[in-house]
């Protein structure tokens, strides 16, 4: 498959990050003393690519490399304050300003994963050590949500097939479930048992988790996740329905069997499995045909596997996607 | 004004007179807020689905609230508020033809055939649409002189269809959501309620 690196004359997010924010960055560091400065100085040689760390609270990440970002000529990145404060993220909320409004209270940090099921090498990790080994990468990706809207988002990341190869998945491992974490005291959301069953689960084919384009997202904007957007730890499949995207991850189980993913269970003529975005299969009560991009005014076509054909397509050969939506 | 009328009964008649006048403009405040919200930005990231849910869920309430209406008469006997009954049932037309024109005009460009598409392809749409096409007659029949020309008898039957529509406002409401029906559960238990005490008044 081709992979295309980003050019140098691409556009980078930093130069797209709203102004005041840049200008907030700022005054943040010229508030650090000399001493404290000296201190990230010496420690900037250090943060290499290799060994991703994250910093202990919401700042940007160091170290971030760029990766595959494939964009069209009317792709323009959303707007951070749309991307933090319109989303679903039901464990706060049903609403969509609900996640940025009930979030606050929740601790991303300290964070473990758990990674069990047909693997050799299942464990317990402290988030610190489940990054470690990896690259965090910018990727900037269309996001496509089931509702018909869409965004633009620079994730960062760490490649999820490095992450699927390193537990050494079994012969007979043919998919991996991911389950967002339970803590109903911060999350205001679960308090309502009726919503949604919990944990939210969602789950993907072995060969479509070590497609080069799924990550495993930390940051955003350059900067860890904020709370409403999955912190610490969500994935992000671009070419799948947001729903897929499964946020705030505290296990990954490799299973022989397809999982049942939340939204499947709760009203399976509606959600399938797979969810790939796909413009000739309506959701049955809207069209998937057109989507709105937040920022726009009117719709736009929606794209085959969201413009990630070319990447993508061939995982779904010979597959009747009408039937497997 | 004539001194008589004020020395008569000047509260009552202060009541009677600006009843009627201080509840419209009340009844102009939602709207005047979203506005305001929408000048100012606070619709958030998806304005125009921000729109529509709001003068849909604005609806819902003013058909509530002018359904309200005869049952308050019934039970507290308070018999001016009826004079209010027409003005509420108009607002809440007004703010259904709002909803469904930033549905087709807003969210669809007037995009006709995606729009009669999803009438007949999506149920919640047929639902709300029934609700509208039911709600038209009764605007349209609301004046004094339709009323007369009709004659008493079949302009209430006619305005019986509220009832249907309202149901069918709720059923919409119901069959848009993904999770979590609190919201349309608590319109529903309301008009339910409002149902209710007309029902029992003519059984008893």
């Amino acid at each position: 498959m081709l992979i295309r690196r980003k050019k140098k004359s691409d556009v980078g997010s930093y130069e797209i990050t709203p102004h005041n924010v840049y200008l907030d960055r700022r005054r943040l560091m010229e508030g650090i003393g000399i001493a404290a400065g000296l201190v990230a100085l010496g420690a900037l040689p250090l943060a290499k690519a290799r060994g991703a760390t994250l910093p202990a609270g919401n700042g940007e990440i160091s170290g971030i490399v760029d990766g595959y970002s494939k964009l069209g000529d009317d792709d323009e990145l959303t707007h951070l304050n749309a991307v933090t404060s319109y989303n679903n993220f039901y464990e706060f909320g049903t609403g969509k300003k609900d996640p940025a409004a009930n979030s606050d209270n929740f601790k991303p940090r300290p964070w473990q994963i758990t990674v069990d099921g047909l693997c050799a090498k299942p464990g317990t990790l402290d988030l610190d050590d489940f990054l470690k080994p990896h690259t965090i990468e910018e990727r900037i990706y269309r996001l496509r949500c089931v509702e018909a809207w869409s965004m633009v988002i620079p994730w960062a990341g760490i490649p999820l097939g490095d992450v699927v190869k390193r537990f050494e998945p079994l012969g007979n491992a043919k998919y991996v479930s991911f389950e967002t974490i339970i803590r109903p005291e911060e999350m205001p959301g679960q308090r309502r048992s009726h919503i949604l069953p919990w944990p939210y689960v969602e789950g993907l084919r072995l060969d479509e988790a070590s497609n080069p384009l799924a990550i495993l997202a930390v940051g955003l904007y350059g900067s860890v996740l904020p709370n409403q957007n999955g912190a610490p730890l969500r994935l992000v499949v671009p070419w799948k329905y947001g729903f897929k995207s499964v946020k705030s991850i505290v296990r990954m189980t490799f299973m022989d069997e397809e999982p049942k993913n939340t939204w499947q269970i709760m009203n399976p003529p509606e959600y399938g499995f797979y969810a790939n975005v796909n413009p000739d299969v309506d959701h049955p009560r809207w069209s998937q045909a057109t989507e709105r991009r937040i920022g726009d005014f009117s719709r736009r076509d929606t794209l085959m596997f969201n413009g990630y054909d070319e990447e993508v397509g061939h995982l779904y050969a010979g597959m009747n996607l009408a039937t497997l939506y | 004004m004539s001194a008589d009328t004020i020395s008569r009964s000047p509260i009552r008649d202060l009541n009677r007179r600006a009843l009627k006048p201080a509840v419209f403009t009340l009844c102009l405040l939602p709207l005047v807020w979203l506005v305001v919200q929408g000048l100012t930005g606070g619709l958030g990231a998806n304005p125009i689905e921000a729109t529509i849910r709001y003068l849909g869920d604005w609806s819902l309430r003013f058909l509530l609230i002018a359904l309200a209406v005869t049952p308050l008469r019934i039970v507290t006997g308070w018999l001016q508020v009826v004079r209010l009954r027409r003005m509420l049932g108009l607002l809440a037309f007004f703010h259904v033809v709002l909803h469904v024109l930033s549905y087709v005009g807003l969210d669809h460009l007037f995009n006709w055939t995606v729009l009669w598409e999803d009438v007949f392809k999506r149920i919640y749409i047929t639902f709300g649409m029934a609700a509208l096409l039911m709600l038209i007659p009764l605007a349209v029949t609301s004046t004094d002189k339709m009323a007369k020309r009709l004659g008493g008898l079949a302009w209430r039957r006619l305005h019986r269809l509220v009832y249907i529509a309202a149901v069918a406002a709720v059923t919409h409401y119901f069959f848009m959501i993904k999770a979590g029906y609190a919201e349309p559960i608590v319109y529903a238990a309301i008009l339910a309620a409002l149902l209710s005490v007309r029902l029992y008044k003519k059984w008893t």
